[in-house]
């Protein structure tokens, strides 16, 4: 049999992945031949994609998703360092803290925030000798915006506080030891060797839930900010073309999502590891933002 | 002779009932290496932390040039002080760890430099050049741009070595310092750590490289469950101790 002439391989057949391929395009036909005969006005949606009011909302949106995602990373950060500390007090508040606002739906603090004045109608808040540093009504203070802003950003900071606490315990303690054994700061060692290599383990979750907040701001509909939803509306209610104003509003949420998912990919992809280690493309990543520019070095 | 440069009194410390250290005493001049030995479990590398309050002790004093390391001598009281100030007593006190701990985000040469630039305020300039000679003396200045990913585990524990001498210390501490690499790169580091020790550097080096403690200590320090057993120059503890305990271990680790 040594010198047996070599015999064709007869690769193996996937017929069952032949007839799942078919189902799949069968079902996918049928629900393309299914919206063709549904009643909706087509050619109208491009002209609600660029209406005025939707343009309107998607700014808000976005500014809105941006913002609150900004400051609950910013309180996000507090939070989670606060639960790492040594006292006690500090470490039993950032619990607290994370359980109410993780706890409580969004559509639920917004409202709440929305009608502050109702059991607060002024916020002042006193000088030590007489006179105020802040005193008006809270109407004028809390705008709509400003109560789903507060909703958002209180709730995605929760989230946030547990994201940066996985990464900064994902960093070695051997690092915190060494950039002690050199006489680093506690506050120096945190900047410059904790948080750049728990970014790594921060970023792709934190790019989720900014794609999670995208879409969260819808909610803000409920209490009048004219987000995409509300705009949407806003359309609608004139000339009754529901469907058509919402799949304009649904382009615009598949578009702004596409782009953070891009965005996401390559801040992950500057921080991921590879050839050199995955610290190493933190510390790569973070040199090229200006904000951790080491002078020269 | 001149006041030591470093004085451990009657270290203690414990972790809730388990005491570890019992009351440790250690005396180190300028320019002396002592070694410690012992079994796993007695209290080196826990001692060897004291002495840079990355352990804070429970009793005893930790003198290091005169000054009480972790605390602030007033009126006869020892202050504890803020992490901010022990940063600063650590300046000059410079430790190699078993696990290398080179900041993975940083190559060499920034990992050299950081402490210089960052703690000490050196001119860029003037820190990289330092740097780049002390990588030379340790071998690496070629792999200066390499992030320690990139290097074997001799290699890194070298860099190691060059980034505590940046910060010009008078006290260096080695935490096994050779106990993580595979054998064959045990060599380049203890090369390093001996043309260190005929330079003068003070060292207190944690190991279980006997060899190494024969050749470079000028004293050892045996340590057994938290307590010293004996003391003295190699060639008398190592090849003609005085307790029991001490000849156990060293019938066991020595071929």
């Amino acid at each position: 049999m040594a010198e047996a002439e070599p015999l064709p391989i007869v690769r193996l057949r996937h017929w069952g992945r032949w007839v799942a391929a078919a189902v799949i395009v069968a079902l996918l036909v049928l629900l393309g031949l299914a919206l063709a005969q549904a009643q909706i006005d087509w050619a109208s949606v491009p002209d609600f994609v660029f209406y005025r009011v939707m343009a309107l909302g998607l700014l808000n949106t976005v500014v809105l998703a941006v913002i609150a995602q900004a400051v609950a990373i910013v309180l996000g950060i507090v939070i989670a360092l606060l639960r790492r500390s040594a006292n006690p007090v500090a470490r039993w508040f950032a619990a607290a803290y994370i359980w109410l606002f993780r706890g409580l739906p969004v559509l639920l603090q917004i409202l709440i925030w929305y009608n502050l004045a109702l059991i607060f109608p002024v916020i002042s808040v006193r000088l030590p000798f007489g006179g105020y540093l802040v005193h008006e009504q809270t109407n004028l203070l809390i705008s709509a915006f400003t109560a789903a802003l507060l909703g958002l950003a209180l709730n995605e900071s929760a989230y946030m506080a547990e994201i940066v606490r996985a990464g900064l315990n994902s960093v070695d303690t051997g690092q915190t030891e060494a950039a002690k054994s050199i006489g680093m700061t506690p506050g120096a060692t945190l900047r410059r060797v904790v948080l750049p290599q728990a970014m790594r383990v921060i970023i792709p979750p934190t790019g989720n839930d900014f794609i999670n907040m995208l879409k969260g701001t819808s909610m803000a509909s409920v209490i009048g900010v004219t987000e995409l939803i509300h705009a949407a509306n806003n359309i609608s209610s004139n000339n009754l073309l529901v469907m058509e104003t919402l799949i304009a509003a649904a382009i615009w949420y598949m578009v702004v999502v596409t782009v953070a998912g891009v965005g996401q990919h390559y801040l992950e992809r500057a921080f991921d590891a590879s050839d050199r280690g995955p610290a190493a493309r933190a510390g790569k990543a973070l040199r090229g933002m200006p904000l951790v520019r080491s002078a020269g070095v | 002779m001149s006041e030591p440069l470093l004085r451990a009194v009657g270290v203690r410390k414990a972790y809730g009932h388990t005491e570890v250290l019992k009351g440790i005493d250690l005396e180190v001049r300028k320019g002396q290496v002592v070694c410690l030995l012992g079994p796993s479990g007695a209290g080196k590398s826990t001692f060897l932390r004291c002495l840079n309050h990355l352990e804070t002790i429970d009793g005893g004093q930790v003198w290091v040039d005169g000054e009480p390391i972790g605390f602030r001598l007033r009126g006869g009281k020892l202050y504890e002080l803020r992490e901010k100030d022990v940063a600063r007593q650590r300046r000059d006190i410079g430790m190699v760890f078993q696990r290398f701990n080179l900041f993975g985000h940083r190559t060499v040469l920034e990992n050299v430099v950081e402490g210089p630039v960052r703690v000490l305020g050196t001119p860029v300039g003037k820190a990289r050049s330092e740097a780049l000679e002390l990588l030379e003396r340790v071998g690496l200045a070629q792999r200066a741009d390499a992030y320690p990913a990139q290097l074997s585990g001799g290699q890194q524990q070298r860099v190691a070595i060059a980034r505590s001498l940046a910060m010009k210390p008078k006290l260096m501490l080695f935490d096994e310092p050779t106990s993580a690499l595979d054998p064959e790169l045990v060599g380049e580091v203890l090369a390093v750590m001996s043309t260190l020790a005929r330079e003068g550097m003070t060292m207190v080096v944690v190991t279980h490289e006997m060899a190494f403690a024969a050749e470079a200590a000028d004293e050892v320090v045996f340590l057994a469950d938290g307590a010293v057993v004996e003391t003295g120059p190699p060639e008398k503890v190592l090849k003609d101790p005085a307790h029991e305990r001490t000849r156990q271990f060293l019938a066991r680790v020595l071929p």
